[in-house]
């Protein structure tokens, strides 16, 4: 029989992540800061908007794009919230979560061999589906010392004739960095020097502790080049109804809307009519719940003052990444042991890119009273460490 | 900084001050004072405990009575509101607007010992017109937790 696989999905390494997933499962009593969603439940106003229109028997197909109240409320809510203006119809579309826009994004925008810069730690699917596209990953590995955020320089140096997408995913996980309008400024002069197109996930934009999220769609001259890609998951804790969307320049998002027409169809209904009530009645719940991850983000900080773990603050997302150099132990190693013996999860920073060596990912999307049984369990963890080391 | 500390508090009134600190980011001794000065005027007015007691082997019933009455003039509601108050079985007191006045919330031990008083205490104040009672028969929900079911984190344990 001839071999049935296509090599390009054969030369994907699996995801980091699931070798040490079966591990955790296994183990009844671990304490995990390992996940990476909220850990808060859907707002109730919002689940029950889905629930009557479902009792309502809306439930068909949407228009392609999404709903029209939904994509509506969508430029309603960029204008409000990070003063982006974007057409509802010509340059909206409604995607299955965020994960979906940037593989719209890819295939809507790669020809073979076009490279696509990465910063890296980052989120586990861009490389994938870049590859998927037929385009070309170029990692460019962020650095502790600049708290992970991207500098023109290091994005100078990446660019090569074929460079043609530039990832932004700020504020990040699993560093929990974020990009500030100086930063963005910086790298927005050589993006358009160097006529690139971005892809900027701001899935994360609403958790953003210094100051309000800022898109790089708002600097001047970036808006035409840039696709910006949000959704529901995390600011209104809705994971599961896996919904998300991308807005940019009408070229682009038209022939995102082909691949999307033919391969998905439409985003799920129920979901379509739930996120339209979050985005009229939900500002309140996305202040909760950013209180709330800001509080735990506090004592995070606090912890590993006192633990003496080396870490920048993060001011984004729901994640820190503090380093673990001084064990002499890999981020796999450390993960591992820490989970054998304290049974407290995190996920090894090499899970989101090789430049995560020496690095853990904390996630805090977890109770206040999780995270300090978890960190009295990693401070026993780390005191062993260190009188072996003496 | 009162809002913050008074929002987590309300939900969480054996949080240690040192942890109160952190979380909110402040300093303990801005906390400590806070804490003292809202107790002393009155804005922290107790540090209770919420308690389930269908869960325990103690029998307790608790009623809810809409009350009628005739203001007086001058002291309005406040008089009688008073003398209802002041019996310590009775849990809450609020004044309403709508079909009736006062709200009285009521715990005893026995629904005869809630019905006595009903009648006895409550029926017999002179500007008392007329009393409906409610006995509760169970609680869901009540200073926002919710009693009947237990958190359980439903989420995959490792997820990037």
């Amino acid at each position: 029989m001839r071999n049935p696989l296509a090599d390009r999905v054969v030369g994907i390494k699996p995801s980091g992540i699931r070798k040490y997933f079966d591990i955790v499962n296994e183990m009844k009593d671990a304490i995990s800061l390992g996940v990476g969603e909220p850990d808060f439940d859907t707002p109730w106003h919002i689940r029950d908007e889905g629930i009557y229109s479902l009792e309502k028997g809306k439930t068909f197909y949407t228009s392609n794009s999404g709903l029209k109240e939904l994509k509506e409320e969508i430029t309603y809510y960029l204008k409000r919230r990070m003063d982006l203006d974007y057409h509802p119809e010509k340059e909206t579309i409604v995607t299955v979560g965020g994960s979906e826009a940037i593989d719209l994004g890819m295939r809507a925008m790669l020809n073979l061999g076009d490279e696509v810069l990465i910063p890296q730690p980052s989120y586990v699917s861009y490389e994938p589906c870049v590859i998927l596209a037929g385009g070309k990953p170029v990692i460019i590995e962020l650095k502790n010392e600049n708290e992970f955020r991207l500098t023109p320089e290091e994005l100078l140096a990446s660019i090569t004739p074929k460079t043609k997408i530039l990832v932004l995913p700020f504020p990040n996980n699993p560093t929990g960095a974020i990009m500030e309008k100086e930063d963005l400024e910086k790298i927005a002069k050589v993006i358009i020097e160097k006529d690139l197109f971005v892809l900027s996930d701001e899935i994360y934009s609403e958790l953003s502790y210094k100051h309000s999220h800022i898109s790089i769609a708002c600097i001047p001259g970036m808006k035409e080049r840039t696709i910006v890609i949000n959704g529901f998951s995390k600011s209104y804790a809705m994971t599961g109804w896996r919904l998300g969307y991308a807005c940019g320049p009408e070229a682009i998002i038209e022939q995102m809307l082909k691949i999307h027409q033919f391969a998905i169809m439409c985003a799920p209904t129920t979901s379509q009519y739930a996120a339209v009530d979050a985005l009229r009645n939900g500002d309140e719940d996305v202040k909760m719940m950013k209180e709330a991850y800001n509080q735990r983000r506090r004592y995070l900080m606090h912890m590993f003052q006192k633990m003496k773990l080396p870490c920048f603050e993060p001011y984004g997302a729901f994640y820190a990444f503090p380093c673990i150099q001084q064990f002499g132990m890999t981020s796999d190693e450390f993960a591992t042991r820490l989970l054998r013996e304290e049974k407290v999860a995190v996920v090894p920073g090499t899970a989101f890119g090789e430049c995560g060596e020496g690095f853990i990912r904390i996630s805090y999307a977890s109770s206040l009273m999780n995270l300090k049984e978890a960190f009295e369990r990693m401070e026993n963890f780390i005191n062993k460490r260190r009188k072996e080391q003496g | 900084m009162r809002e913050k500390i008074l929002t987590f508090i309300e939900r969480n009134s054996r949080v240690d001050i040192k942890d109160l600190a952190v979380i909110l980011g402040a300093d303990e001794l801005t906390i400590v004072n806070e804490l003292a000065a809202m107790e002393a005027e009155g804005v922290i007015c107790g540090y209770h405990t919420l308690i389930d007691w269908d869960k325990t082997e103690i029998e307790k019933v608790t009623a809810l009575i809409e009350v009628r009455v005739t203001p007086q003039r001058g002291h309005g509601f406040d008089n009688i509101a008073e003398r209802i108050y002041k019996y310590p079985e009775v849990h809450a007191v609020y004044l309403i607007s709508g079909g009736y006045d006062l709200m009285v919330i009521l715990e005893g031990k026995t629904l005869k010992e809630v019905s006595s008083f009903v009648s006895d205490k409550l029926s017999t104040q002179e500007s008392v017109i007329s009393t409906a009672t409610h006995f509760i028969l169970k609680k869901y929900k009540d200073h926002g937790t919710i009693l009947s079911k237990k958190y359980e984190d439903e989420r995959m344990k490792v997820t990037p």
